[in-house]
């Protein structure tokens, strides 16, 4: 059984619905690539995920339940996780504080956890005492998934992670993101750098007008011309 | 009145008929009051109401038309007070007999001074001193402007108390002091504006709420100018006062009647008349725009509108009618003084007025304006008759009677004031006739 | 000496009373405003509720004869402190958290806190009347005098004591709070949510949780400062309505959002007006001597008259609305 399963979800912030049946199934292994044209319905779709807008029809099924609509402080118990693209970081509290409210939900001890984001990201235990604030772009971005890390998820959700770093770090980024798997978390990310993700994604989703468009591993899509002539820029 | 705003649209939801009937409803309310308390005392509420209703028109050209929080308006109404005070008052020829005014004039001079001086530094980037050390000079300079318009006005201030006690009026007409109250209004609200319409809404009120009491204690306590807090009174009428009337001969009752109905007549036309004005300025282009900046300030702003001058505009034209309102007020209780201005009473009651009528719709806010007043009026009484009632029972029980039952009646009007505004804010948010969106044609 | 002492007396301890109640009233003006993003008017008559509260349990504990060394008022602050706090929740509960939940504007909300001022304000007259009472019940207020006679001082300096308590409650206050804030998971969670409050939902973190702790902190430091107000100087229904201008001051003065901002900022003002009508010549009395006939010192060479002595806030407020209106500390201003 899949990690997580989308069946035709329809939803919006209210209006007309921007998700007009989205389908898609991602693994513990898998990482997953949405990728698309501006207004697809792509970062909807991990909010509607995260309960941050309202799913009007269809299933999201996590863990064995249909979890469509539940809130984030109930989600991420469960081993859902979420990156925003913008503002993912508390800037006015320290690399140790954000990771801190990243296991907010959790009652154990967190500090094996923290040892192991740190030794994934070894310059974040450098700066640990450093407001968050003061970083720059690309170390926020090891900041915002360290955070979402330290619930402990089975399925981290990533929007837009490589926007706005220069390219090496978009590298970076992406080695992580590789790694992060390896380790067991299932992914599941938004990306514009779609030729460059989709080259690593066991699963990619091609969405317009809120629906999928293409499915498939990431090497067809990218070797399928239509996908490339449309949505991949040529 | 002006003609109501065209509506098609039929059938009991319409704004229109919903209108009609809460006016009529509250015309029922105005003569059982009247059957109760007598018109002589429905009259009296029916005035306030009208220089409430003037000022609730006011809030609305900036609330309702511009979305721009004034908590000033308590400050407004003691600007207008004031000013009627200065132009209508007779004239104190103890004071123009005096060495008053040329202290006065030197303290005017002095004033005059400090701002040239602060003007003056302000510009010194000019022969190229910069940065800190300008904003050091500057400051300095309004110390120093301070201190000399202080050391002026201080003995001149203390000559008119001792041998004028103040200023006194100019004794013309007190509808010139209406007028002149809109004037000072209007000029005390553009610096306002200038200085404070750039804040975020939040701080726009405190800002205002701010400087309404930084009014309230320069009216309190500039005694030679306003008396301050021993109240200047008996304030002349623009109609015959009751008093005249019973010399020609009336019967006190009627005189009364006949007195307030006047007032009441007088108040009603300024009252129509900006009304009108106000609903013609909205329906054309210049309400549109207002309308437009209001409902998508950066928009608008990008189409290359004026934000800041149009804003500027709503809050000068908003806080004259305040001001008049506030003069017509201080005239018809005849008697000005400071200390009897309360933000609640004063602030606070006129938002109520304004949310719950409908902010963005004059009739609703004119309804809203006497609905509120006769709420606020009729819960004095009320309470006491509840209080009396209960006074009795804690007697009979052997608790003793209530003390102080008037002063403690008094304050159930605060607490309905505020149950009524929470509750509209809850279940009426749009008000009791809401705003129509207009076409756009 | 004796001018230094009345110094201490006039400015000094005057204005470090008066800044502890700012502060702790500036404290929860500035949660508020972090957490729910709206300015909360109603909190200068929460502290006189507060106040109020203590004042009916510090009756009913004299009613039943019980006497003790320090002043009831203060003995009951921690039980009025909570029946505060749960009232704080339950003006939330009705009033505010409807209209969050429907998303009104933050305006609307301070329009609404207006109407809760406005329901406190008149309950609390209609139950207490208006008049001026004393939280004293049974006691008498005592004055600890400092002999400063081995400095040649002829006047001594004086403290009372509820001004003394409430130098040690404040402080004690103060180190809770950051403590709360800088160590506890939920002070850090209540710092996240006032940083970000979007971030801080997709963290997990219970937001209604954190609303009602925020309240709770704010509530109780309210009964705390109006009743030590009411401690120092009187209990009327007014109390608090008079200073809930000043607190506004020092919150944004110390930038809204910013707890240590506005302890900050809650005796800036304080000292402020204290120094603003604080009249000079008592202490530059001996220059006299010194001065050529023509400089005599005036009688009061203050800088403000007393009378206007509250404007000196809005003075300020205005001034920082102006020039800096993020505060002193970059606040929390979006």
């Amino acid at each position: 059984m899949a990690l997580i399963e989308l069946k035709h979800v329809v939803g919006g912030y209210g209006g007309a619905p921007i998700l007009n049946g989205v389908n898609m199934a991602i693994d513990k292994s898998d990482i997953g690539v949405i990728v698309g044209p501006n207004g697809a319905g792509k970062s909807t779709t991990l909010k509607a995920i995260f309960g941050l807008l309202k799913v009007t029809g269809g299933t999201i099924d996590f863990g064995g339940e249909n979890i469509a609509n539940s809130l984030p402080d109930k989600l991420v118990p469960k081993g859902l996780s979420f990156v925003p693209q913008e503002k993912n970081v508390f800037t006015s509290m320290s690399v140790e504080e954000n990771l801190e409210m990243g296991a907010f939900t959790r009652t154990d001890d967190f500090s094996d956890t923290m040892d192991w984001v740190y030794a994934m990201f070894p310059v974040l235990a450098e700066k640990r005492r450093q407001p968050a604030g003061e970083l720059s772009g690309g170390q926020r971005q090891m900041v915002a998934m360290g955070r979402a890390l330290m619930s402990k998820p089975s399925l981290l959700m990533l929007d837009e992670p490589s926007a706005g770093l220069s390219p090496r770090y978009v590298i970076e980024i992406f080695e992580t993101i590789q790694r992060v798997n390896q380790e067991g978390v299932g992914i599941l990310m938004v990306e514009q750098n779609a030729r460059q993700a989709l080259a690593f994604a066991s699963k990619g989703f091609v969405l317009a007008g809120g629906q999928n468009r293409y499915t498939g591993t990431g090497a067809e899509l990218i070797a399928d011309p239509e996908v490339a002539k449309s949505f991949l820029g040529g | 009145m002006s003609a109501a705003s065209p509506n098609t649209r039929a059938g009991w939801d319409s704004p229109l008929r919903r209108g009609l009937m809460l006016f009529a409803a509250m015309f029922l309310i105005v003569v059982a009051v009247g059957v109760i308390q007598g018109t002589a005392s429905m009259l009296l509420i029916l005035v306030q109401a009208t220089g409430f209703a003037l000022i609730a028109l006011g809030l609305n050209i900036q609330w309702g038309y511009g979305g721009l929080f004034n908590f000033a308006i308590m400050g407004f109404l003691m600007v207008g007070g004031a000013s009627t005070v200065f132009l209508s008052y007779p004239v104190n020829m103890d004071f123009w007999n005096s060495d008053g005014p040329m202290l006065l004039g030197r303290a005017l001079i002095a004033f005059l001074v400090g701002l040239g001086l602060v003007m003056a530094v302000r510009q010194s980037h000019r022969i190229g001193i910069t940065g800190t050390l300008k904003t050091v000079l500057v400051v300095l300079a309004w110390f120093a402007a301070y201190v000399l318009y202080r050391s002026r006005i201080n003995p001149a201030a203390a000559y008119i108390e001792d041998t004028a006690g103040f200023v006194g009026g100019l004794g013309l007409h007190p509808v010139l002091g209406w007028l002149f109250g809109g004037l000072v209004s209007a000029v005390i609200a553009f610096f306002i504006g200038k200085i404070s319409l750039g804040l975020r809404t939040d701080y726009l009120a405190i800002a205002t709420i701010g400087i309404s009491e930084i009014l309230r204690a320069l009216i309190k306590n500039m005694d030679w100018l306003t008396r301050g807090t021993m109240t200047v009174s008996p304030m002349p009428w623009p109609t015959p006062l009751p008093q005249a009337l019973q010399a020609n001969g009336m019967a006190i009752a009627d005189s009364f009647v006949a007195a307030r109905v006047m007032f009441l007549v007088l108040a009603v036309i300024v009252l129509v008349v900006a009304f009108v004005l106000v609903q013609r300025a909205y329906g054309g282009p210049w309400g549109r725009m207002m309308r437009a900046i209001r409902d998508n300030h950066i928009s608008a702003a990008s189409m290359g509108k004026d934000v800041t001058g149009r804003q500027l505009e709503l809050f000068v034209f908003g806080s004259i009618l305040m001001g008049i309102g506030g003069a017509i007020l201080a005239t018809f209780t005849q008697i000005f003084d400071p200390s009897g201005y309360q933000p609640i009473n004063h602030t606070f009651m006129i938002w109520v007025m304004v949310i719950v009528g409908g902010a963005g719709n004059n009739w609703g806010v004119v309804l809203g304006a006497f609905l509120i007043y006769i709420v606020w009026v009729v819960s004095d009484p009320l309470a006491q008759l509840i209080f009396l009632n209960l006074s009795a029972l804690t007697e009979q029980i052997g608790w003793g009677a209530i003390p102080e039952i008037d002063s403690r009646a008094l304050q159930m009007r605060v607490f309905v004031l505020g149950v009524v505004i929470t509750v509209a804010l809850r279940f009426a948010p749009k008000g009791l006739i809401p705003e129509v969106v207009h076409r756009t044609n | 000496m004796d001018e230094l002492i009345f110094f201490i007396n006039r400015v000094l301890i005057s204005g470090t009373v008066l800044g502890s109640i700012y502060a702790l009233g500036a404290i929860g003006v500035t949660l508020i405003f972090g957490i729910l993003r709206f300015a909360h008017f109603a909190h200068g008559d929460m502290m006189t509720m507060g106040a109020f509260i203590a004042f009916v349990l510090a009756t009913a504990l004299a009613a039943m004869g019980v006497v003790l060394p320090l002043p009831l008022g203060f003995i009951v602050l921690p039980v009025a402190m909570v029946i505060t706090a749960v009232i704080a929740l339950g003006i939330d509960k009705g009033f505010y958290a409807p209209l969050r939940a429907r998303g009104a504007k933050p305006v609307t909300l301070l329009i609404a806190s207006i109407g809760v001022t406005l329901m406190i304000q008149g309950l609390v007259r209609l139950i207490f009347g208006s008049g001026t009472q004393s939280i004293y019940v049974g006691q008498p207020k005592e004055i600890f005098r400092l002999d400063m006679s081995w400095a040649g001082g002829s006047r001594p300096i004086s403290i009372t004591e509820p001004q003394l308590l409430m130098f040690i409650v404040t402080a004690l206050l103060v180190v809770a709070l950051h403590l709360f804030l800088t160590r506890s998971r939920l002070g850090k969670a209540m710092r996240a949510m006032a940083d970000n409050a979007a971030l801080a939902q997709v963290s997990g973190i219970n937001t209604a949780l954190v609303v009602r702790v925020t309240w709770v902190i704010a509530g109780s430091l309210a009964c705390v400062a109006g009743t030590m107000l009411a401690l120092d100087v009187a209990l009327m229904p007014d109390l608090a309505f008079n200073i809930v201008l000043p607190i506004f001051a020092a919150a944004i003065v110390g930038g809204l959002g910013h707890a240590y901002g506005a302890i900050v900022g809650g005796f800036l003002i304080a000292f402020a007006e204290t120094l603003a009508v604080f009249n000079w010549t008592a202490v530059l009395r001996p220059l006299n001597g010194v001065l050529p006939e023509a400089m005599q010192l005036p009688a009061n060479l203050a800088l403000v008259p007393t009378e206007y002595k509250l404007t000196v806030a809005f003075v300020i407020l205005v001034i920082t609305l102006l020039v800096r209106p993020t505060g002193i500390f970059k606040g929390a201003s979006t």
